[in-house]
């Protein structure tokens, strides 16, 4: 009995596992040296390390996306929200003499505040997510070039630029940070009860507060949480650039982030986080815009081709497509135990 | 009455259905004739509503042949089904809680003209579906607006809204009073003497004996036999289900000790909401088990949620332990010792998607707070000895509590406000869909926990069982409290006397 659970867990959660890793086998088939990793003044480079350099700014905003649609929630504003923290980051930085950490901290603020709007929003006046956080992803951006002045703002600070693209221990500084907030999100999900009461309240929210879950505390939290990772990832696109474009900063990364998390396997109406495997889809979806993009393939494919490969993945995650294989595997065992 | 001769109207032939862990049904064959009432029995998760989801094409079945008036049918989906002349009444209902009453009854054949849905027939329709089952309610109210009981009898109506050949109706009368039961027979009686066949699924013996004409027995999936109503004793009928025998009766004798001297709990004085329940004096003693009857609408659910605070009060005071505290959201209420198993299982009871464990373990954990999580082992060791307790049939605890059956997802939530050990426990129709072997324990263990000083404010339907252990009962009429029972004057009796006045 206990060997059937784990493998009833394991066919689900391996998809994306493997998804990933047919990716990158098939892309080492196609690029010569993708595989490879060279040393140079004691810094890691190579195609695969530089797939985890860019997936940061998804990985993070993924994170925060995967505990809101747990609570069925959605965040559209986090986009928006990066475009904010951008232009908070490179304004103070190039026109006061702030020290960076305090830059860091104002950036990160406002990105909490923002959560804190959009929690506002869904918790106490009952709007729904998708409505609620569409405002801000509409307004934010307004928002972004008032704080910039409409001009594309460049700036340069060692420490924050570090951020961007510079190294710790070997490893890129910003995949650290990254690690870093996702070990620390799954621990405070997984070790205490917090991870539970966000699914419960999810899964069945009547139900939660019934058992005296503050639902509406745990939906705040969640938005800010959201809040808080879009501004990480918005600092990060604007170190990496010096500069903040309140049009352009992560623009359309909502939808990559959604995707993520739904890569990972959970359902749109909430009541299950994973965190590992929303993780392994920001990387599934930066490992194709990498391969595709040094594959040598005509730019204008691009597009399609990604899209369509998200589309196998997610019909494999299908329920309909592991009934069939279930059903396909049970005729089979019968078939053989017959004989 | 039956012909036995007659060729039967739907006969299935080794039917076979895995989930994954369990057997649901295996190689069951059974016969359905018109004209005739067929009781489907068995324990809680022996495949009741299975065999009947696989039969409306909800499930696909894994083997086995369905053959309808001489001929093999393949019924892939609800609308196959439908298009056969089968309706049913599903265990939870199946309607679409956003929609007003109208809209639901009607939502599968509305009246058009041109394509378009013509409301003011479409509204004369369900008006007329209503008054069939006795429901004088308003057809454009919310669906969501009515008690469980309401939204059962509006399933009910729209299964006999269309002429059908055979009519499934899983556990209809879980939540409903005598009155509606009784109409509900009147109506099959009517519906059986124009030569529909019925499927009928129930843990209530005595409706049984009341309505059936032939009784099949599943238990763990398989067949164990189909009888003449007429010639099947209860006991043997338990026997069978059971697989063991039960001591019927236990249950049945009053035996109570009274227990005036003890301190009080909860009081409410003049406690009430506007629309909702009228001011109501009411003291719960330490120990003791408060019986709430009344019809439907009468204010049962209405007294339960304001005592526990899931709904705010507007008027009264409420004093806990001599203290007097404001208790007007669940989480106060559970810092204080109280515990509220509300009626609506699947829309305020279960969290489907998470597991029996997280579902089981959620209150107590609430109560301990986010940050004190406790250890799986302990976890473990709590979720396994009350599925044991409780008999709750489960392939493993990980399972989500969603694909349990029915009554073992109310064990389920039950056994949540158990663990916590409660002073007060509130339950709204706690054995709503529960079989007899299990009502029998779970009745044991509340009378146990009363003993050990925990008091206990009961709604039932079920007047017997309000009788079998209350030493006190509250009868509530028209949203407001007519009068008190008291000791020896309980009996089922004096209890109708005070509900019909
Ligand atoms: N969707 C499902 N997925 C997995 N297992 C299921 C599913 N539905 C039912 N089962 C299992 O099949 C068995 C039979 O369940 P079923 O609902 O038919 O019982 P039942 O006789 O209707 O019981 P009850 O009296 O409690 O309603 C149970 O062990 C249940 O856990
Ligand atoms: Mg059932």
């Amino acid at each position: 009995m206990r060997l059937k659970r784990s493998m009833r867990w394991e066919a689900r959660t391996l998809a994306p596992i493997i998804s990933l890793f047919l990716l990158i086998v098939g892309t080492a088939l196609v690029v010569p040296g993708f595989l490879r990793l060279s040393i140079v003044d004691g810094h890691i480079y190579g195609s695969l390390i530089d797939i985890l350099h860019r997936s940061t700014p998804t990985a993070l905003i993924a994170l925060g996306m995967a505990v809101v649609i747990g609570t069925k929630g959605i965040d559209l504003s986090v986009g928006a929200i990066i475009a904010i923290c951008g232009a908070v980051t490179a304004v103070l930085t190039a026109s006061t003499e702030l020290h960076p950490l305090i830059v860091l901290g104002c950036a990160v603020l406002a990105g909490m505040v923002c959560g804190l709007w959009n929690g506002t929003l869904v918790a106490v006046f009952g709007i729904q997510p998708i409505v609620a956080t569409l405002i801000l992803m509409v307004a934010g951006r307004g928002i972004a070039q008032m704080i910039t002045g409409g001009q594309i703002v460049t700036f340069h600070s060692d420490f924050i630029n570090a951020i961007g693209n510079g190294f710790f221990m070997g490893l890129p500084a910003r995949v650290v940070l990254a690690a870093v907030i996702i070990a620390i999100t799954v621990l405070v999900l997984r070790k205490t009860a917090l991870g539970m009461f966000l699914e419960a309240v999810g899964g069945n929210s009547e139900a939660s507060r019934l058992v005296g879950i503050d639902s509406k505390l745990l939906i705040l939290m969640v938005y800010v949480f959201s809040g808080f990772c879009a501004a990480l990832a918005g600092v990060i696109i604007a170190a990496d650039i010096r500069g903040a474009d309140a049009n352009n900063a992560g623009l359309w990364l909502e939808l990559d982030a959604i995707l993520a998390v739904v890569i990972a396997g959970a359902s749109l109406s909430g009541g299950r986080i994973y965190l590992g495997l929303t993780i392994v889809g920001a990387l599934i979806i930066q490992t194709l815009t990498t391969a595709i993009l040094t594959s040598g393939l005509p730019a204008q494919y691009n597009l399609i081709v990604k899209a369509s490969i998200i589309l196998l993945v997610l019909l494999l995650q299908s329920r309909v497509t592991q009934n069939f294989i279930k059903t396909r595997v049970q005729a089979f065992r019968r078939s053989s135990d017959a004989q | 009455m039956t012909d036995v001769n007659q060729p039967p109207l739907l006969s299935i032939e080794h039917i076979n259905k895995r989930f994954p862990g369990v057997r649901a049904l295996n190689d069951v064959s059974l016969t359905f004739h018109s004209g005739e009432v067929h009781a489907l029995l068995g324990e809680n998760g022996a495949g009741k509503s299975t065999l009947i989801k696989v039969l409306t094409g909800i499930y696909a079945k894994d083997s086995g042949d369905i053959t309808l008036e001489g001929r093999k049918v393949h019924i892939k989906n609800s609308q196959d089904a439908q298009n056969s002349g089968i309706r049913t009444v599903y265990q939870e209902i199946n309607l679409i809680p956003t929609m007003t009453v109208a809209e639901n009854l009607t939502l599968l054949d509305q009246p058009r003209r041109f394509g378009m849905i013509r409301w003011r027939s479409a509204h004369s329709q369900a008006r007329e579906m209503l008054a069939r089952v006795g429901l004088d309610i308003d057809p454009n109210s919310l669906l969501v607006s009515h008690s469980i009981a309401v939204q059962q009898m509006v399933a009910i109506a729209r299964a006999l809204g269309s002429k059908a050949r055979l009519l499934i109706l899983d556990e209809p009368t879980a939540s409903l009073d005598s009155d509606e039961i009784a109409r509900l027979f009147g109506l099959m009686r009517q519906l059986k003497a124009q030569g529909m066949a019925i499927i009928f699924v129930t843990h209530f013996l005595d409706q049984v004996y009341a309505i059936s004409d032939t009784i099949s027995v599943l238990r763990n999936g398989s067949h164990v036999g189909t009888f003449k109503t007429r010639a099947l004793s209860q006991t043997e009928l338990v026997g069978h289900m059971l697989g063991k025998d039960l001591d019927m009766l236990q249950h049945e004798q009053r035996d109570i000790t009274e227990t005036e001297e003890k301190p009080v709990v909860l009081s409410l004085s003049q406690v009430g909401k506007t629309g909702m329940l009228k001011p109501v004096d009411l003291n719960l003693r330490q120990g003791e088990i408060v019986g709430l009857a009344g019809l439907l609408g009468s204010g049962r659910t209405e007294l339960c949620e304001l005592a526990y605070g899931a709904a705010r009060s507007d008027q009264g005071s409420k004093t806990w332990l001599g203290q007097s505290l404001p208790i007007n959201t669940p989480k106060q209420a559970i810092e204080q010792g109280m515990a509220y198993c509300p009626e609506d299982r699947k829309h305020r009871g279960i969290i489907a998607e998470l597991s029996v464990r997280e579902n089981l373990i959620l209150a107590l954990q609430s109560s301990r707070g986010w940050w004190s999580r406790i250890p799986m082992a302990e976890q473990q060791a709590v979720v396994s000895e009350f599925i044991e307790r409780l008999s709750i049939k489960t392939s493993d605890m990980e399972k989500p509590i969603g694909e349990l059956s029915g009554g073992n997802q109310q064990k389920v939530i039950l056994a949540r406000w158990l663990v916590t050990n409660p002073k007060l426990l509130i339950l709204d129709e706690p054995t709503r869909g529960i079989d007899v072997g299990a009502h029998h324990d779970i009745l044991n263990i509340i009378r146990e926990l009363c003993e050990e000083g925990m008091s206990l404010l009961v709604a039932s339907s079920e007047v017997e069982e309000i009788v079998a252990f209350a030493h006190r009962v509250v009868v509530l009429r028209d949203r407001g409290k007519v009068s008190e029972i008291v000791g020896n004057q309980i009996s089922q009796k004096s209890i109708i006397q005070a509900i019909a006045q």
